[in-house]
């Protein structure tokens, strides 16, 4: 199915997807999606089970490699350069485009070496500037003053949210440029969602975010453009206010008004 | 709104809600009807019924307000869905105004009644209920096309407002050559004029519930455009 992906002409594409095509070894999961990501803005994508939004989200920085089979064909420009086809190191698209799991997974050591990890991988920091990224990086994931005096202790011992926002600070120490979220909130409680999107929200500034939601209040709350996926396709991308005031496609509307189904 | 939501419960809420609006405009129709009856007949009986109906049309309002807040709180309702409803909050608060206007025409007949001009004075009271029969047409036809959800027909009530702005036109030449003519006309004159205006407010009450209408469908909104404009953007 082809859809009018145009951003507004105010927007400039970070990400472009072109003729993108994904198998899970003879399953045709996305159908030929063509999709502008804006950048330094939030993008949404919904849809129901299955409909390949987390598989979309997922070839963004390659992750899909991790299993022999499954191939993706098509283009998926980041700044021009199609990372697909990439001689570029994985591990470098991956530096670049950060990403952040349903289930938080921080590494079984401490708050301080969680985020610090990664961050050795590329770059080789005296130890005041290593202090300085972490603190940085946990400020920026609103999670510096819960855990200041505690960074020595394991990452396991937070709760959830915490965990959670610690995964993200994790992603974003390493200053990438895009950030995916696959499903981030699903796990939490209500206070930590909110304090997820209020993070989002922030993140924005400086990052490409791009979030997996099955809630569409949360798609309708923290982004500015949304992208209705349904069985591999791409429905309908628009302007999130828009795409849930008055969409274009009745699809789109039986959705997310409940009458799906 | 034939499709059904995966909860019943809220296809109920909704319909619910819409039926009761509807119940809302009948009353409000009807109040606007008796009230310009009371006028053309002098009944005083007639207009204390409608004063005392005019209760009933402010306690819906208030209702139907009440259930929309908590369908929007519990439902988080979307695109059509949460059109509807932001269409019924603005429905409502028109169909109160018109409420108010047939209390404005009521009031306005106890006090000729008072004073005793019905039975001294011939005034033009049956071009009033002409041009109330336009309003109370057009407030009819605008609570059709709610229910039906019916653009086309909103596109009508838009065309036809025009209609009762001539008649009330020439109601004032009129209602002024009375007063020129006899000067003891000009106290209960003067109090027509209110009523003709008070009935032209019930025809621009029927208009903003036809664009509400057409907003509600297409999700456009076509307030403060020409008809012409309009009909360019309902028929396509």
């Amino acid at each position: 199915m082809d859809v009018k992906v145009e951003l507004p002409v105010t927007e400039k594409a970070k990400i472009s997807v072109r003729n993108l095509n994904f198998y899970y070894g003879s399953f045709h999961a996305l159908k030929r999606i063509n999709l502008d990501i804006p950048d330094k803005k939030v993008t949404a994508f919904i849809g129901p089970s299955g409909c390949g939004k987390s598989t979309l989200l997922r070839t963004f920085n390659r992750m899909f490699e991790l299993y022999p089979e499954q191939r993706a064909e098509g283009e998926i420009l980041v700044d021009g350069e199609n990372i697909l086809k990439s001689k570029q190191d994985v591990s470098l698209v991956r530096a670049k485009i950060g990403m952040v799991f349903q289930k938080p997974t921080p590494f079984p050591m401490s708050i301080y070496d969680n985020i610090a990890f990664g961050v050795r991988l590329f770059e080789t920091l005296p130890r005041v500037e290593m202090d300085e990224r972490v603190e940085w990086a946990l400020k920026k994931a609103a999670l510096w003053n819960e855990v200041k005096d505690k960074l020595n202790q394991s990452g396991s011992g937070l709760s959830g949210g915490q965990q959670q926002r610690l995964c993200i600070a994790r992603g974003i120490a390493i200053k990438p440029e895009v950030l995916l979220l696959d499903e981030p909130c699903s796990a939490l409680d209500p206070i930590s969602t909110g304090k997820i999107e209020e993070l989002i929200h922030e993140l924005k500034t400086d990052y490409t975010v791009v979030i997996v939601t099955h809630n569409m209040q949360q798609a309708a709350r923290c982004s500015d453009y949304t992208a209705y996926m349904y069985l591999g396709d791409l429905i309908e991308f628009g302007v999130t206010s828009d795409l849930f005031m008055k969409p274009k496609k009745k699809d789109t509307e039986d959705y997310i008004t409940g009458r799906f189904g | 709104m034939t499709d059904k939501h995966l909860s019943t419960q809220f296809d109920t809420e909704l319909s619910g809600i819409s039926t009761r609006v509807l119940e809302m405009g009948g009353l409000v129709e009807s109040q606007v009807a008796q009230a310009v009856y009371a006028l053309t007949n002098f009944s005083g009986d007639i207009a204390s019924d409608v004063l005392r109906n005019e209760e009933r049309v402010n306690a819906m309002e208030m209702e139907i307000d009440r259930d929309l807040s908590s369908i929007i709180a519990r439902r988080q309702p979307t695109a059509r869905d949460l059109r509807l409803l932001i269409a019924i909050s603005k429905t409502i608060a028109n169909l109160e105004r018109v409420g108010d206007e047939a209390a404005r025409i009521a009031r306005t007949v106890q006090r000729l009644i008072n004073t005793g001009v019905s039975s001294r004075l011939r005034l033009p009271v049956n071009d009033l209920a002409f041009e109330a029969e336009l309003a109370v047409a057009q407030l009819r036809k605008a609570l059709d096309a709610f229910a039906r959800l019916d653009t086309s027909k909103a596109l009508e009530v838009l065309k036809q407002d025009d209609q009762i702005d001539q008649e009330f036109d020439g109601l004032m030449r009129k209602l002024i050559t009375y007063m020129m003519e006899d000067p003891r006309t000009i106290s209960s004159s003067i109090d027509l004029v209110f009523v003709a205006k008070a009935i032209e407010r019930v025809g621009d009450h029927a208009k903003n519930l036809a664009e509400v209408i057409i907003y509600v469908v297409m999700g456009t909104d076509v307030r403060h455009n020409t008809v012409e404009t309009v009909e360019s953007m309902v028929v396509r």
